[in-house]
């Protein structure tokens, strides 16, 4: 399989898991109690939210696609690539999430598009 | 929480993030070069993530996700993505510096743009916020 099809599903299944799991925990609420007893009975409640669980398959496929494309593709590029995620997500956050992304952020995440698009070149 | 603590936190758990991830990528990228035989089957792909390397690069990952959830329970997505992404600029000195990989001029000028956007984006707030419908 090419290096390009690979990043295609890793880019599309970090998204959707990105979103999914974004939705979930902010539906969950900030986390406080980080005692071992606290964070097993965090993980339990955690396994029982469906787009908690759609998110984790999402991002499996992505784990794995990236796994492969770590075998062939350089380090300097498969990561750096795969940043393409970010443009795609602050905008899916901005619409779906409703987050509310400031200009300087905007600009922010312009200038990593950027660079992401030259360290790929 | 008070704000100045909710920071500290914020920080903390952006440093842990973009560290493990990138020993992570690079203890799977250091393994799965190594491999005799080309992750090309299922069977194949199974064996190398048993490999030492692929198997400590996976725990690292393991380590990643769970923190950047738990980052992702208080901070904008919209906030954390950018800041960790400057784990892919570490990646990229770690090819560079221990993989031997040739990086352009390309793209080390992306690897500058990278930091000043992520510079940017970490001068802006940190909180979740949310505009109402």
């Amino acid at each position: 399989m090419s290096a390009w099809i690979l990043l295609g599903i890793v880019i599309g299944c970090t998204v959707m898991g990105d979103l999914l799991s974004s939705f979930e925990m902010k539906r969950h609420g900030e986390i406080h109690d980080f005692r071992p007893r606290g964070l097993g009975r965090l993980l339990a409640t955690l396994a029982t939210k469906k787009f908690l669980i759609v998110s984790v398959f999402f991002m499996a496929i992505s784990f794995f696609a990236f796994v492969k494309l770590l075998e062939t593709a350089d380090l300097s590029f498969a990561v750096p690539a795969s940043a393409a995620t970010i443009v795609f997500e602050t905008i899916l956050a901005r619409l779906i999430l409703k987050e509310s992304v400031d200009s300087r952020r905007w600009w922010g995440v312009c200038l990593v598009a950027l660079g992401v698009t030259l360290l790929a070149a | 929480m008070p704000p100045a603590r909710l920071e500290w936190k914020t920080r903390l758990f952006a440093v842990i993030v973009i560290l493990s991830n990138t020993l992570g990528n690079f203890f799977i990228a250091r393994g799965m070069r190594g491999l005799a035989v080309p992750a090309d089957s299922i069977l194949h792909m199974l064996r190398a993530i048993f490999a030492p390397w692929v198997t400590l690069g996976i725990v690292l990952l393991i380590l990643w996700l769970l923190s950047r959830m738990v980052l992702l329970s208080w901070a904008d997505l919209s906030y954390v993505l950018p800041v960790t992404s400057l784990g892919y600029v570490a990646n990229a000195l770690m090819g560079h510096f221990f993989l031997g990989e040739h990086i352009t001029l390309a793209r080390w000028s992306g690897t500058l743009l990278i930091v000043a956007g992520t510079v940017l984006v970490g001068m802006g707030t940190h909180s979740a916020r949310r505009d109402t419908p």
